[in-house]
């Protein structure tokens, strides 16, 4: 049989990357967005086409691996440049394929205008090779290399606007805070070499049930160490504090890195490894808590912030928790499957605030929209669905993952984790639609006819401008000038079609995960992931009534969420600004998210800047120069005695190191 | 070949160049900047066969050469070469290579004596690679130090000459005691088979009471640790490679401070291996340290050579502690952070000095913006800093990771603490390219800077190819150097062995040390089963 070629799928952004160095500068701006689209299209294509094969497959042969060559080998450990199709990875790859296409459509026209458009599409391809080999390797140290590699590409583009030094700050700040989780990851795979001496995925979890004991300390070690390192990627406490000042990049980058895929990358690692982390039951209940407190807080953090995207990035931290805490209640499908709906209406709602940004002409905040709908129909109508999705109202594709997490949460027992996954899922339709309703809904609180927005506007939060003024001006500026000119209107096609796409995901997307109680037995997405997961944790399953109940109880939530952000922001928006000066404390704490960096930075990197200088300025220049020019001079001093009886300072030394080797072999042959 | 004396050619070839270099008329710039870079490439090319005929497979020495010098004292001149040092080899024909060709126009003035000093140097540290005899070693080793006492001291900066006698001084003291260790050997070697010599694998052979070995050790350690430099003997480096031209800074770092590392593999290790044991641990935490107080103190240099300098002394804490992990894994790790920091490093210097000579600063706040101006640079800056970082797919991270894993499976502590290096370097080099390379232009004067000329991009090109071929396909590297590694471990872990059971009873608690160690060494795979 004619096997597909899984390597076709990273090389191919990979040669685009390669030609667009070589012939970048002959090729325009249209042959660089063809060379750009058309790689990740090709390779989207290849995706497909090696997972039809794999779908072909009876279930236990539901495998391709395919090696390239060895990487290293050295002693008894040696690592393939080698790749894995299974039911898992091709999840991934469809995903990162098919949202990636539709964001480098989409940043054609995004970045139309921008002076580094080829920079920009050579940056976004050499992404879509570091994520295609991180979800397409067999073994964890190419999955590294894939790992680093997105951590780089993110660096670059977050710091795409070099002239920017907040924009450069935040690449700075995501590098440096993802090496830490890298830190412990490396430090987990080491683990695993040094008991199963492999990488490989395969021999990995073959050989582990024979080589940990469950539950043993090594085992707990090596998988939170690992999860240190997911929670640097996919930005959960106590590293999360990267991903919001990501959002300096330019839009399209937030949406396809910062939500739909690099961000899930923990997830997937977790996943991946779940034979591993099942036998931690610590750290699995450590993933579950550190989830749900992420999910909570940064949902809380959203609430009050102005700036569009900043919303959107601490709904992504939240989601992302959500992920997590169903992997540690053991339901690593519905994590994958979270991870799937979030991409797709993620990137819509970002793809969605892009467009609306570049409509307004590089606005952001939210405090000077207002009243969008009818000028921007497709990107009202499109974000409308996302902002549904996400709030899980059925039967759109946010409501089946969550409500499966949910579940799955409160049939494993965790009744806290399910009531936090609740709380937040109050908030996140609160949040949701506070965003949609303060920019597509009311009186446009800006000038319509172009020129510049009105600064107070009919906004609740008008009192905090101040704060804005310093810190939270995360506005995509792109230093071009795309001036602050002309009406709002819709933005062009190559905009609005990928908007459209990602709706109808984000509407049918969530559907191949319905299971119980509309169907018999396991869903479609659970029984396709079931060669790589196996049949899931072994809970006594939810009564039919229990599972209505829950769906029920979770759509109320949803349902409550939106109606307080139509009544405070929409129809009376005296109740916001009551709240908001009643609970004063409290949202200055939200809207500065609980001084987390200002924490940092006092307790982590000012300390350690200080004492640098100390070791640099105290130790090496006082201390070990002291002594050595201290013998300097006494040499100096020495010397000067001799020179009576010699000249010059060569024969000064030489006499030394003759007497004083004489004098050192002499001792040596006495004793 | 075979019949040739090609290890005696590729070492006295440069200094015959360097002869006619010197000899040519002081004020002809051109032809001198032209012989010497056809010197050098000449001298490259002949020296690319240790690529290829020094066979993979094949641990011992090879192609060696011998004959009497001093017949009293026994000593000979006596080469050879394996998997090591042909790989070191290599790196300093390449290395001189491009920092010649680096320095076409830095230099100013006395290029003749520049560029002869240059391939006289070359002469040295090939010898010091090559020669299996201590005595000559002690030469070679101590010849090497005069060129570069007159690079740092005639073309350095303002403080030149501070800094030359504070990198001879420290060399000195070093190779003193050394030295004394080496001529001690000559005396037990005497005593125990009646025939002088200082043969290195004479020595191989030698059996020394352990506790007659620790100060021998020491006295070698001494003089090697400072070459590295390790913590707390690495306060020469700063200011040396800070004074030094570009290329004798490019040289410094690619080969220079490879000497002790070579020196550790070569000669401290096997020759005295039960004092090895003992000392391991502390020599273990020293380099952890000094990967650890380099990233610090280098994040805080306002001097861009300075930044570079400590980033040296971190990434060869690496290498010291590959060593010292003595297992398969680190001991390649280690060699690979040669020769990925000679890469790297050596890049990183010549990349400095392409803007010093520009705009003669090396201030990081007299930069800022320079993608703007010169993309062209500043893209190969960006990978140049990525693969010194460690970033997988790149050279840099070949080498940490094998000296982690290796020392991982020594002991759990000194990979974690090691491991704190990647953090560290992040963000010593990313804040560092940030000031010179982002942000909009500050100073007037970098506003016209020019971009790379045809030349210096030939300078970098193989730089860069290295830099992912090494990463992406190391291999063929890593199949040169192992045989030869296994050797030492093997030979490092037998000597011990023999040497602890005929001095066992002066030696007890020593002998329970060295029975320890390989349990721990041992401890996962009791656990782990199949490995």
């Amino acid at each position: 049989m004619n096997l597909p070629m899984l390597w076709i799928i990273p090389a191919l952004p990979l040669a685009a990357v390669a030609l667009n160095l070589l012939f970048g500068d002959r090729l325009g701006k249209r042959g660089t967005a063809f060379l750009a689209c058309g790689a990740v299209g090709l390779a989207f294509a290849a995706a497909v086409r090696a997972v039809l094969t794999l779908a072909a497959r009876s279930e236990e042969e539901r495998q391709i691996v395919e090696t390239a060559w060895t990487w290293f080998r050295v002693g008894d450990f040696s690592v393939d440049v080698s790749f894995l199709l299974d039911p898992l990875s091709a999840i991934m790859v469809l995903v990162v394929t098919g949202v990636g296409f539709l964001i480098h459509v989409y940043s054609t026209g995004y970045m139309a205008e921008d002076p580094s458009f080829r920079r920009f599409f050579l940056y976004l391809n050499l992404f879509m090779f570091a994520m295609l080999t991180l979800v397409l390797a067999d073994n964890y140290l190419l999955m590294f290399v894939g790992w680093e590699g997105v951590g780089l590409c993110s660096y670059l583009l977050i710091g795409f606007w070099y002239e920017k030094q907040s924009a450069t700050d935040a690449g700075k700040k995501a590098f440096i805070v993802n090496r830490i989780g890298d830190f412990g990851f490396l430090l987990g795979v080491m683990f695993l070499i040094a008991w199963t001496g492999s990488v490989n995925y395969e021999r990995v979890f073959a050989s582990a049930p024979h080589l940990f004991t469950a539950g043993g300390t090594i085992i707990t070690l090596a998988t939170l160490l690992m999860f240190v390192g997911a929670t640097g990627k996919s930005a959960q406490i106590p590293l999360y504090v990267w991903l919001p000042d990501a959002m300096e990049g330019p839009t399209p980058v937030s949406a396809l890195i910062h939500a739909a895929t690099m961000v899930t990358a923990g997830v997937y690692m977790v996943v991946r490894s779940h034979v591993l982390f099942e036998m931690a039951p610590v750290t699995l209940e450590v993933i579950a808590i550190v989830g749900a407190a992420t999910a909570l807080m940064a949902a809380t953090i959203g609430l009050v912030q102005n700036d569009i995207k900043r919303v959107l990035a601490y709904s992504t931290v939240s989601q992302l928790g959500y992920m997590f805490f169903a992997c540690g209640v053991g339901a690593f499908g519905a994590g994958i499957f979270h991870v799937m709906t979030h991409a797709f209406f993620k990137a819509l709602l970002f793809l969605g605030a892009g467009s609306v940004i570049y409509g307004m002409h590089h606005e952001q905040d939210m405090r000077k929209m207002g009243g969008l709908a009818g000028k921007m129909p497709v990107t009202h109508a499109t974000m409308l669905i996302a902002t549904i999705a996400i709030a899980g109202i059925p039967p759109f594709a946010g409501f089946w993952s969550k409500d499966e997490i949910l579940a799955k949460a409160f049939a494993t027992g965790h009744y806290g984790i399910f009531a936090a996954g609740l709380l937040g899922a109050v908030m996140t339709a609160f949040y949701m639609f506070r965003l949609y309703v303060l920019t597509f809904q009311g009186k446009p609180r800006f000038d319509e006819n172009g020129g510049h927005a009105h600064a107070h506007a009919a906004d609740a939060h008008g009192a905090h401008m101040t704060h804005d003024a310093h810190g939270h001006g995360a506005h995509d500026d792109h230093g071009h000038d795309h001036g602050h000119g002309g009406p709002v209107k819709e933005s062009p096609w190559n905009m609005t079609v990928p908007l459209s796409v990602l709706a109808v995901l984000s509407v049918v997307g969530g559907w191949i995960g319905i299971g119980k109680p509309f169907i018999e037995g396991e869903s479609w997405m659970g029984r396709w992931l079931e060669p790589v997961l196996g049949s899931g944790p072994h809970v006594h399953h939810l009564a039919v009534s229990t599972e209505f109940g829950l769906m029920g109880l979770s759509v109320a939530v949803a349902a409550f969420g939106i109606f307080m952000a139509f009544r405070a922001y929409l129809q009376s928006p005296s109740i916001a600004t009551a709240m908001h000066e009643r609970f004063g404390g409290l949202h200055r704490t939200l809207y500065h998210k609980y001084w987390v960096d200002e924490f940092y930075g006092a307790v982590a990197v000012n300390p350690v800047y200080q004492a640098s200088m100390r070791l640099w300025r105290f130790w090496d220049e006082k201390v070990v120069d002291g002594i050595v020019n201290g013998v300097g001079y006494f040499l100096e001093g020495v010397s000067a005695l001799l020179r009576l009886f010699q000249t010059g300072y060569v024969g000064t030394y030489a006499l030394f190191i003759t007497l004083g080797v004489l004098a050192l072999f002499l001792h040596f042959l006495r004793s | 070949m075979a019949q040739l004396p090609w290890l005696s050619l590729l070492v006295f070839f440069p200094l015959a160049a360097a002869i006619l270099v010197a000899i040519m008329p002081a004020n002809a710039h051109k032809p001198i900047r032209w012989w010497a870079t056809i010197a050098a490439l000449a001298e490259f090319v002949f020296s690319l066969p240790l690529w290829w005929r020094v066979i993979p497979g094949q641990a011992g020495f090879q192609f060696e050469e011998k004959l009497d010098w001093i017949p009293v004292l026994g000593a000979q001149y006596h080469l050879g070469v394996d998997g090591v040092s042909g790989l070191l080899a290599l790196l300093t024909t390449f290395t001189t290579l491009i920092a010649i060709l680096g320095a076409w126009t830095s230099v100013e003035k006395r290029s003749r004596e520049f560029f002869a000093l240059v391939l006289a140097l070359e002469a040295g540290m090939l010898g010091t690679f090559f020669c299996l005899d201590l005595l000559l070693f002690y030469v070679f080793w101590e010849a090497m130090l005069i060129p570069m006492y007159l690079l740092i001291g005639v073309w350095g900066g303002q403080r030149r000459v501070y800094a030359a006698v504070k990198f001879f001084l420290y060399t000195m003291a070093g190779s003193v005691l050394m030295l004394v260790a080496i001529l001690s050997l000559w005396f037990l070697q005497k005593q125990y088979s009646g025939v002088p010599t200082f043969d290195l694998q004479a020595f191989y052979q030698l059996p020394l009471a352990p506790s007659r070995q620790l100060w021998m050790f020491l006295a070698f350690a001494f003089a090697f640790a400072i070459k590295v430099p390790m913590f707390p003997l690495h306060t020469w480096l700063p200011d040396a490679h800070v004074e030094a031209p570009t290329a004798g800074s490019v040289i410094l770092a690619a080969v220079l401070l490879k000497m002790g590392t070579y020196g550790f593999l070569r000669f401290a290790m096997p020759l005295f291996p039960n004092a090895l044991v003992v000392c391991a641990p502390y020599i273990a935490w020293l380099a952890i340290i000094g990967i650890v107080y380099g990233a610090l103190v280098a994040m805080v240099q306002p001097d861009l050579k300075k930044l570079v300098a400590y980033s040296s002394v971190s990434h060869m804490g690496f290498a010291m502690l590959g060593l010292m992990a003595m297992n398969a894994q680190g001991f390649a790790g280690s060699m690979m952070t040669m020769l990925n920091h000679g890469v790297s490093t050596g890049a990183l210097f010549l990349l400095v000095g392409v803007i010093y000579e520009r705009r003669h600063t090396r201030k990081i706040a007299d930069f800022g913006g320079l993608w703007k101006v010169v993309p062209v640079y500043s893209v190969i800056f960006l990978v140049v800093m990525l693969s010194s970082v460690g970033l997988p797919g790149t050279n840099g991270f070949i080498g940490e990771f094998l000296v982690l894993l290796g020392a991982f499976k020594h002991s759990v502590p000194w990979a974690a603490v090691a491991a704190t290096g990647v953090i560290l370097s992040a963000c010593y080099m990313l804040w560092m390219f940030q000031r010179v390379v982002f942000g909009p232009v500050t100073h007037e004067e970098n506003r016209k800077l020019t971009d790379l000329s045809f030349r210096e991009r030939l300078v970098f090109a193989p730089l860069l190819l290295l830099i992912f071929w090494m990463g992406v396909a190391p291999q063929p590297f890593l199949d040169r150097m192992q045989p030869t590694l296994d050797r030492v471990l093997q030979m490092t872990n037998d000597r011990a062995q023999m040497m602890t059971a005929s001095d066992a009873a002066a030696t007890a608690p020593l002998a329970s040390r060295l029975q320890a160690a390989p349990a721990v060494n041992a401890a996962p795979a009791e656990q782990g089963g199949a490995r």
